[in-house]
């Protein structure tokens, strides 16, 4: 059977779909949480590289090319929060995150 | 490409943030802490002159196309370009008094918010997927790191990270939009996308979900209901300076992508996301109005109060026409300057050095600095849209374009939230000025003093906005609509 442009597709939205209900779920730790956001931004790669190669047009490599590397400063910029947080408040657990009634 | 086809000269202002951001991080490092005093005038400054050349270098009519049509320079950009910059410059003078309080004289403040205004300049002019999400980006960037700046307490660095998390998501929705919109029409490029929707017929559904997500991810960073959840939070957090910031530039930056977006390559899709425009512009109306008032907390009504405003700017934006986007600019310079003047008070008030923040405890506040109480008033009832302050009129422009657009359900819900409204603005007003309270208030820093005293002037002057602001907003409107 040949992988066509929906099986592509089909996998990146199940991975996008992962990414967000792995934010919303998940109670126990925001280290999860920095992982469902990655996982959500690697579901767009495999999208553009997809779209990208079946209509033989190079901008969707370049704007994945993009991605990753925004990607990159994002975990960066997160987990240095992450860590200032960890400092004040000594734990790093979801249902913690309550200072603020919203 | 050569190098004349980059057209630099279009990017000049972005060149000069971008240069000067770098030039006062050396700075700084060189200096230390104890420059930012220093550090902030001169950002100010250098905000200042961007503001000027964005003016400047823009067209008088049409477009001009630089970086091979990633990055457009039209009088949209120019009029949006200079409410953003000129925020973040008096965001960035307004916060010298409170970082010298409350431990919060780093260097890299003023810096990170020049940073995060080059990457607003980035989104206004964006013409392509690719530009908006990376100007996006280095915009949101440097706003979490904003948000978390006072990284000893426990509050700021949670607003941070709510924020970091929220704000990460909405990036991945957009994106994902985005990559659906690529797949679907083969393109990234704004003018290369109307012109193939313009003459398509039925639109793909995969278009359709791509502008869904896209719209839901900007629908986020200008905090309109349903997406507006880590508002009032991040703004009670972040420290009251970055919360000013918060709620004046980035919101016209992302307002201006929006528009942009919605108007350049989906003008075509205009009926498809109207209705969602239509019931986002009802919801961040109503709950603003009904959901701040039972707010004690200042920052947290002036989350709901920010978020009740960007309902109405969407209302214009609903309207889908020229004179609908006029009105969104029109409304979102008067948003702008009542917003940070607002915040300028909140700044100022504080008693024996010790911020009030809540709204009880600002009773008395009219006996012991009658001149910031009475600014404070003005501001409030322009929020609330009493004539004659700008406020006012900035919502009549904004009701206006949506009767002009046949709108007339989303009008009447619009001033009957406005009425609403009215409610808790006012309350806010009785507590200062009527109420009786103990203890003598601060007189407000020099800067504020200053800030506080152009942003009055400019909303009780309000009466003569259907003048230089109105004519200016026209012309810019227009350079959206070519033909």
């Amino acid at each position: 059977m040949a992988i066509t442009l929906t099986h592509y597709l089909t996998v990146a939205a199940i991975l996008f779909t992962i990414g967000i209900f792995g934010i919303f779920l998940n109670r126990k730790n925001v280290i999860i949480i920095l992982m469902s956001v990655e996982l959500m931004l690697l579901a767009v790669n495999i999208n553009l590289v997809a779209f990208s190669h079946f209509l033989g047009d190079m901008v969707g490599q370049v704007f994945a090319m993009f991605v990753l590397t925004v990607a990159a400063a994002e975990a960066a910029i997160g987990l240095a929060i992450l860590v200032v947080y960890f400092r004040n408040r000594g734990s790093i657990a979801v249902e913690d995150i309550n200072m603020m009634n919203g | 490409m050569s190098f004349a086809e980059l057209n630099l000269a279009a990017a000049t202002p972005e060149i000069l943030l971008a240069i000067s951001a770098m030039a006062l991080l050396l700075l700084g490092v060189f200096l230390g802490d104890k420059s930012m005093r220093l550090i902030s005038w001169l950002a100010a400054g250098a905000l200042c002159i961007a503001a000027y050349l964005a003016v400047h270098v823009a067209p008088a009519t049409g477009a001009d196309p630089a970086f091979g049509g990633q990055f457009i320079v039209d009088g949209f950009a120019a009029f949006m370009k200079v409410l953003a910059l000129l925020a973040t410059a008096a965001a960035i003078l307004i916060s010298i008094g409170y970082a010298s309080r409350n431990d919060m004289m780093r260097f890299e403040f003023p810096i990170l918010m020049t940073i995060a205004a080059l990457g607003m300049s980035m989104m206004i002019s964006a013409n392509n997927l690719i530009s908006l999400y990376v100007g996006l980006e280095l915009q949101s960037l440097a706003l979490y790191v904003t948000a978390a700046f006072r990284r000893d307490t426990v509050r700021s660095t949670e607003a941070g990270l709510k924020y970091f998390v929220l704000g990460a998501l909405s990036s991945g929705m957009l994106l994902y939009g985005a990559s659906m919109i690529y797949g679907f029409t083969g393109s990234t490029d704004f003018t290369v996308l109307a012109k193939s929707l313009a003459s398509d017929g039925q639109p793909a559904v995969g278009l359709i979900v791509g502008l869904v997500f896209l719209s839901a991810g900007l629908a986020f960073k200008i905090s309109a209901v349903p997406f507006h959840m880590w508002t009032p939070d991040v703004y009670e957090g972040a420290p009251t300076p970055v919360t000013a910031f918060f709620a004046a530039a980035p919101k016209v930056a992302a307002l201006a992508l929006f528009t942009r977006v919605l108007i350049g390559p989906f003008g075509p899709l205009l009926l498809q996301w109207q209705q969602i425009i239509v019931v986002i512009a009802v919801l961040s109306m109503v709950l603003g109005a009904v959901a701040a008032i039972n707010q004690r907390n200042i920052k947290r009504l002036m989350a709901y109060s920010s978020i009740g405003n960007i309902g109405y700017a969407l209302v214009g934006l609903s309207a889908g026409t020229q004179l609908g986007v006029e009105s969104v600019l029109i409304f979102m310079a008067i948003y702008i300057v009542t917003t940070i003047g607002a915040f300028g008070v909140i700044l100022a008030m504080r008693r024996k050095g010790e911020m009030v923040e809540e709204i009880g405890d600002l009773a008395g506040l009219a006996k012991s600095q009658p001149l910031l109480a009475y600014s404070f008033v003005i501001f409030l009832f322009s929020m609330a849209g009493i004539p004659p302050f700008a406020g006012f009129f900035g919502k009549l422009f904004v009701f206006n374009a949506a009767i002009d657009a046949h709108l007339y359900v989303l009008a009447v819900i619009g001033v009957v939230a406005s009425v609403v409204s009215c409610f808790y603005y006012i309350r806010v007003v009785k507590v200062m000025c009527f109420d009786t309270g103990e203890g003598v208030f601060d007189r407000p820093d020099p800067t504020i003093r200053v800030v506080l005293l152009v942003c009055t002037l400019f909303v009780l002057l309000g009466v003569f906005v259907p003048g230089p602001v109105a004519e200016a907003a026209t012309s810019a409107a227009a350079s959206l609509f070519p033909g």
